[in-house]
């Protein structure tokens, strides 16, 4: 009995690292790690986005990450660990309002991974005139359909 | 030692409260994973009799559940679906309809699971009788007629439209209901009223096309506004069939609708105020909103009145068929990216300047009725008066329109505008009419 006790953290322990380890698995927790434009709609909000990003002209030359991640891989893996938690607490909890919107930070991301292919066509434009937005121009405001296709 | 013991033991709970909880997200991603895969288990045969909304929730619950939802009562600012007096709200109205049947009773519309209901309680139908072709849509009866006509839906519609309300009333027992607008075997959905086939079919041979059958011809996206466009359009009781009929052979614009009564010479009744031969305007939302914005860029009813809802990793068209203004998140937001109070007050701001252009036309058409029963009082012959009451007809079909449709002007708010302006002259001419006339 008193053996029994002693080993009782260590089942625990290893209960709850199985079940942890499947439930990983099962989620397919090391997916998120790669590049595979699939593993964005594991979570299954994100299947429209999935499908839409197909039907758009960027489709054959960048994936989600490529537009939506920072390039750095320091800032890369903060970004989905922060986006990663965020939509994971508000999924599992349904606590999300629909339609989702993009979060301003992860807006900013997505501009300068815009600049960072265009950089030299939109050079010129990029300068914003001092009575305009505060912001620099938001380059999805007119190409919203450069990522997701048609809205159709 | 004692410290030792404490740590140990809560250790293991907390070991034990994590493992429970990670259990308890593995089994969330399970069901989520279920769930995507949208499949369904069918516990109920559905067959093109079931008319019972319940025996279909079996199958599909969600939806079912939104459906029952339509019991909801709550109201807009110019509609929703709380059964208000129109006739209230504004007594104007009663001089327009008046000597028709809705001077006695007109009320905002309540939610699809009242459409029998509220049908069987009007003041319309109990002070004035009416006849079974009112249930073509305020009951789910294709069974009926197909029934009826010896498995000839067409034959049974002819069957029952001229029926007395009472009789025809004892061969359905269920509102609007999922039959209606989905094919029991494959859940498409699907036209089932005969006055739309009809009233389609004609629309499309206007346009070159014959023999149109919107089941097979159809989009899918055009489907989702037929579907609506079944009832909730302008219609009316052809005088020898006595079939409900809409008016569509020459187009949807009103001026084609009104090229189409006046050469079939065709009217609702006669005003009781000046004599004139008039037309009722139904709830004409699919011709409306077949003028406006929203159909040329290829949104259907269903996308606003029936948007996508989310449930854990479901989506499904919500079923609580109800108006936009109470769902602007996802009716507006998900092509619209504003905040809903942003919408909102775009919505109400277009309606509230159709309110007041149709305050306008209802006060040039009260004016005109004074003129004309001046006229009269001081001697003047109908036969002196033709000019200004086919001009009252123009104006008050126009008025009627706008006024019947249930979006207060939004659906085709320059369209709307522009019917309004119409009226306003042609009550105005009218009156300069009358004073020709003396």
């Amino acid at each position: 009995m008193n053996q029994f006790l002693r080993l009782l953290p260590s089942l625990l322990a290893g209960v709850l690292f199985g079940v942890g380890f499947f439930t990983f698995h099962f989620a397919e927790g090391l997916s998120y790690f790669s590049n595979d434009p699939n593993a964005c709609a594991n979570c299954h909000i994100m299947r429209e986005y999935l499908d839409s990003w197909q039907k758009s002209s960027h489709h054959t030359r960048a994936v989600c990450n490529d537009c939506h991640m920072p390039q750095h891989l320091a800032s890369k893996l903060w970004t989905k660990a922060d986006n990663g938690w965020n939509h994971s607490v508000k999924f599992t909890l349904q606590t999300f309002s629909d339609p989702i919107r993009i979060r301003s930070a992860n807006a900013g991301r997505l501009r300068a991974n815009c600049i960072r292919c265009h950089e030299e066509l939109t050079s010129d434009i990029r300068v914003a005139p001092a009575h305009a937005r505060p912001a620099e121009l938001d380059c999805v405001h007119c190409h919203a359909g450069a990522g997701h296709g048609s809205r159709r | 030692m004692k410290s030792n013991r404490w740590t140990y033991i809560g250790l293991s709970a907390a070991v034990a409260v994590a493992t429970f909880l990670v259990t308890m997200l593995l089994m969330n991603i399970g069901q989520r994973k279920q769930e995507a895969r949208q499949s369904y288990l069918e516990l109920a045969r559905l067959t093109e009799d079931t008319v019972d909304p319940a025996e279909w929730g079996k199958n599909f619950p969600r939806e079912f559940d939104g459906y029952k939802r339509t019991v909801d009562i709550q109201r807009t600012k110019y509609g929703g679906s709380e059964a208000f007096s129109k006739l209230d709200r504004d007594p104007r109205l009663r001089r327009i309809f008046a000597g028709y049947a809705f001077e006695l009773d007109y009320r905002e519309e309540r939610g699809h699971a009242y459409s029998l209901k509220d049908q069987d309680e009007t003041e319309r139908l109990k002070q004035r009788p009416q006849t079974g072709a009112c249930l073509q849509c305020h009951a789910s009866i294709i069974p009926a007629y197909r029934k009826l006509g010896g498995g000839d839906v067409m034959k049974g519609f002819a069957l029952v439209c001229p029926m007395p309300f009472a009789e025809a009333r004892k061969l359905v027992s269920h509102p609007v209901a999922c039959i209606d607008c989905h094919d029991p075997k494959t859940m498409a959905i699907r036209v089932t009223r005969p006055g739309f086939l009809n009233g389609i079919k004609a629309y499309k041979k206007s346009q070159g096309i014959d023999n149109y059958d919107p089941n097979t011809m159809a989009t899918r996206q055009e489907m989702r506004s037929f579907v609506c466009g079944q009832c909730h359009v302008e219609y009316y009781l052809a005088k020898d069939t006595k079939l409900v009929a809409y008016p569509w052979a020459k187009g949807l614009k009103i001026d084609d609708i009104e090229a189409y009564y006046d050469e079939t010479k065709f009217s609702d009744w006669k005003h009781v105020e000046t004599g004139a031969d008039v037309l009722k305007a139904q709830h004409p939302e699919f011709e409306t909103w077949s003028q406006g914005i929203h159909a040329r860029s290829g949104v259907a009813c269903a996308d606003c009145h029936m948007p996508y809802v989310r449930q854990g990793a479901v989506k499904i068209s919500d079923h609580h068929v109800r108006s936009p203004l109470l769902n602007i998140e996802r009716a507006c937001l998900t092509c619209h990216p504003f905040p809903a109070s942003e919408m909102k007050l775009r919505v109400e701001t277009i309606q509230d300047r159709n309110a007041k252009l149709l305050a306008r036309a209802e006060d040039a058409l009260v004016a005109l009725y004074e003129e004309v029963k001046a006229a009269r009082a001081a001697g003047v012959g109908s036969e002196k008066l033709t000019e200004a009451l086919a001009l009252q007809r123009k104006a008050q079909f126009r008025t009627d329109f706008v006024n019947a449709e249930n979006s207060m002007g939004f659906h085709a708010p320059q369209e709307a505008a522009r019917i309004l302006g119409e009226a306003i002259d042609y009550a105005r001419q009218g009156q300069l009419a009358v004073r020709r006339a003396r």
